[in-house]
């Protein structure tokens, strides 16, 4: 089998799995940080077995977050050695940055959270929290800013048969970085308060008294429509803008454009046919496409037939990934647009049904994200490094692919069972402190 | 100094910094695989509860400065210990997950597994940090090109493998040190065993490490004996390897600690010390070895890194202190334990 192949499936693999933690990590550490300055400012005992009910289920996903992403630093070198004697010069800064500035401070700090709540001062131990939800976001940073690389070089030079760095900011604040990072980040709260929002539902279903339940949703849903409305406006807007100006190929493919046009629709639903490539059964909005992303509805804009045949990224997925996360970042806004009205109307802890709803959506602003990741990482292909390195130059060559092979299968196999595992538990840590039984609460 | 060997000792300052820190909390795994009760079980995993997270990051942020400053070393050597690279991970990921879900269901079995994830990852974990360092000063087979040749089975040698055996000795007394200062009673007696067991053992398997390496591994001591900074290191090793029975006997256990971690400080000090400038060794020629100047990122890079490291690591220390002065003292249980 094909090295470069089995190395994308395993990057894709370990990548997506560990892409489902740090984003309710981050959100969890933030929604904790009000959390717990209320249950210090107040001293309310409801807000402190909240802070100590969610600070669980950070520690939980924490956990498996770290473990799922040692692999992820090693592998550019395991599985990519000569994307990353190509990319080193540039590569490996924000990698180190992001454990001298980020995963010290978080791990640091997540320890004295969760050990130390009785042995050091309140305003210390709101302060590790503070620094659990810094760090995890200044992580968030350096990743995304090394990703960003990979989608819009800059800052370097080619020189010795690598890229060379020529201006230390200007690669990370390469054109993409910011965008990308305020979008993902924006997201990363919507996951965080959507996974608040089901533990408080499920709680609330369970007790109608619950209070943990009560005070995680009137939290939970506003900051969680807040979010979302961020991820889309302004941010999902600038992303694509960008993606628009720099990356032209992954545009047109996520869009779903196959010919040049002046006057391009928005593509709202479309079935994918790859060969020749064409939209069938699709659902469009004339000159929207032009207005969105270049301010005019007359714009020219280069479909699929403006590139080399091999410039051009995998049509069916990078389009459906992009479309289903666009639809799926909508419906989440109408999710908590719902939830907030309820809740201003007083009608939300008697609507059993929108509860039940609640609980049941929580895996899909988790696949969102799954999906920005795939529509954002396949539409960059063929290239490693956009324009710059192929993925099929990219492999490490000592490494067969039989051995490939195993490793897949091996953490193929861990990371079923630990997913598994994550999801029971984490459902069964929500349950604490309530009694069904009863139908009332009972102290832990 | 130049640039290059500036980011050649703080890559190694990273590397010593875990393995004392992340070695003792290795060998608490080891250890808890001759634990005796529940209870006490519970007294290994609260006693790194707290701190183990942030031990790991050194091994990550090393990962990551490697990467930075010395990027052809990271990409050669990572995909040539692929497999090997594989098992430390599916050794890290059994620890790390322990912690959290064994104390989440009831039932012997349950607790019996991640027990067991717990101490055999921790003790492969232990054995191949000695493997990896002694394959990367044995040297391994790098050719003209700077391409590896070598396979999986081939870095079993016997340097590697006695030098893997060494390390588990080395975190096992690191962490029978560490749970001196953590326990009470029968316990903390225990550990003091172990804590000379794991010297004992340590101090065999060195001398046995250092005979094959002057026959195996020449190129480590060639410039090295030149060097005074060598001979200081092996002051202080052996000053502070001699330091650990005699503390232990007085009963000192924080001396024992201080004393075993700069045995473990020293130690990587010299061999680094014999690497220099050298990287990794190659087997085939030492011509072909991976050194500091031709494995490097550019002084553009490898500035940048320094500012990075120098606002950074400070920082790094003093929080890291703090916590550690926070979570002092024996392991006490309450409602936040494991």
């Amino acid at each position: 089998m094909d090295p470069v192949l089995l190395s994308r499936i395993q990057f894709a693999i370990t990548a997506g799995f560990h892409f489902i933690f740090p984003p309710i990590s981050i959100g969890l550490a933030w929604l904790l940080v009000v959390v717990e300055g209320r249950a210090w400012r107040s001293g309310d005992p409801d807000y402190v077995r909240m802070g100590k009910l969610f600070g669980k289920l950070l520690a939980f996903t924490f956990a498996v977050g770290v473990a799922t992403g040692i692999l992820l630093e090693f592998q550019f070198g395991t599985n990519w050695a000569r994307y990353s004697k190509f990319v080193g010069d540039i590569f490996g800064a924000p990698l180190a940055a992001e454990g001298v500035f980020a995963f010290f401070l978080e791990s640091t700090f997540l320890g004295l959270y969760l050990f130390g709540r009785d042995r050091v001062p309140k305003a210390v131990h709101w302060f590790s929290i503070l620094m659990v939800a810094v760090g995890a976001t200044i992580s968030a940073f350096w990743i995304i800013v090394a990703n960003s690389w990979q989608q819009t070089p800059a800052g370097y030079a080619i020189r010795n048969g690598r890229a060379e760095l020529e201006t230390f900011w200007g690669a990370v604040f390469n054109p993409s970085t910011l965008p990308r990072y305020f979008h993902t980040l924006a997201a990363t709260l919507v996951v965080g308060a959507f996974v608040m929002a089901a533990v408080s539902a499920y709680r609330l279903l369970k007790n109608r008294e619950d209070e943990i339940g009560k005070r995680g949703l009137k939290l939970a849903l506003p900051w969680g429509l807040a979010a979302a409305i961020l991820v889309a406006v302004p941010f999902g807007h600038w992303h694509a803008v960008q993606v628009a100006e720099t990356q032209p190929a992954k545009f047109a493919a996520m869009e779903g454009l196959y010919t040049s046009q002046e006057g391009a629709p928005l593509v709202l639903f479309g079935l994918v046919h790859v060969e020749p490539p064409e939209l069938r059964a699709k659902v469009e909005i004339p000159g929207l496409l032009g207005w969105l992303a270049f301010g005019d509805p007359h714009a020219m804009i280069r479909g699929i037939d403006a590139f080399p045949a091999d410039e051009v990224p995998p049509l069916w997925l990078t389009f459906v990934s992009f479309h289903n996360m666009v639809i799926l970042g909508g419906l989440l806004i109408a999710v908590m647009g719902w939830g907030v009205l309820q809740l201003w109307r007083r009608r939300l802890f008697e609507s059993r049904r929108f509860l039940k709803l609640l609980v049941w959506v929580v895996p899909l602003p988790v696949i969102a994200c799954q999906f920005g990741w795939v529509a954002a990482e396949v539409g960059r292909q063929p290239w490693i490094v956009y324009g710059l390195l192929r993925t099929s130059d990219a492999h490490s060559e000592t490494v067969a692919a039989g051995e490939i092979l195993f490793s897949i299968f091996l953490f193929g196999a861990i990371y079923c069972f630990l997913g598994a595992l994550w999801v029971y538990l984490m459902v069964k840590e929500a349950r604490h402190g309530l009694d069904p039984a009863l139908g009332k609460e009972v102290t832990a | 100094m130049d640039l290059p060997t500036i980011w050649f000792v703080l890559v190694g300052v990273l590397i010593i910094g875990y393995a004392v820190l992340d070695g003792f909390d290795l060998g608490v795994g080891v250890l808890y695989l001759v634990a005796r009760s529940d209870e006490e079980r519970r007294i290994y995993l609260n006693a790194i509860g707290p701190v183990w997270d942030g031990n790991e990051v050194w091994l990550l942020t090393a990962g990551g400065a490697l990467f930075a400053a010395f990027p052809v070393v990271y990409a050669t050597v990572f995909s040539a210990f692929y497999l090997a690279m594989m098992l430390v991970v599916v050794a890290l990921i059994a620890r790390a997950v322990s912690f959290e879900f064994r104390g989440k269901l009831e039932g012997p079995g349950w607790k019996k597994l991640w027990d067991l994830c717990f101490g055999v990852g921790s003790l492969l974990a232990a054995v191949l940090y000695g493997v990896a360092v002694g394959n990367v000063v044995g040297g391994i087979p790098i050719d003209a090109s700077g391409t590896f040749t070598g396979s999986f089975l081939g870095l079993l040698n016997p340097l590697a493998l006695v030098c893997g055996l060494m390390s588990l000795a080395m975190f096992t007394m690191q962490g029978a040190a560490y749970m001196c200062l953590k326990s009470e009673g029968e316990l903390r007696e225990r550990m003091r065993g172990w804590t000379m067991r794991g010297w004992l053992a340590f101090a065999v398997l060195y001398a046995a490490v250092t005979l094959l390496a002057i026959f195996l591994a020449p190129h480590a001591f060639e410039g090295a004996l030149a060097n005074p900074l060598f001979w200081v290191l092996l002051v202080l090793f052996a000053v502070s390897a001699t330091a650990v029975p005699l503390s232990r006997r007085r009963g000192r256990d924080g001396r024992t600690f201080l004393a075993s971690s700069v045995t473990i400080a020293s130690l990587i000090g010299l061999a680094a010390v014999g690497m220099f400038p050298r990287v990794v060794a190659s087997s085939i020629d030492l011509a072909n070895s991976l050194t500091i100047y031709n494995s490097a990122s550019t002084p553009r890079t490898q500035t940048a890194m320094l500012i990075i490291a120098l606002i950074g690591m400070p920082l790094v220390l003093a929080y890291t202190a703090y916590v550690y002065k926070v979570f002092k003292g024996k392991v006490v249980f309450d409602e936040a334990s494991y």
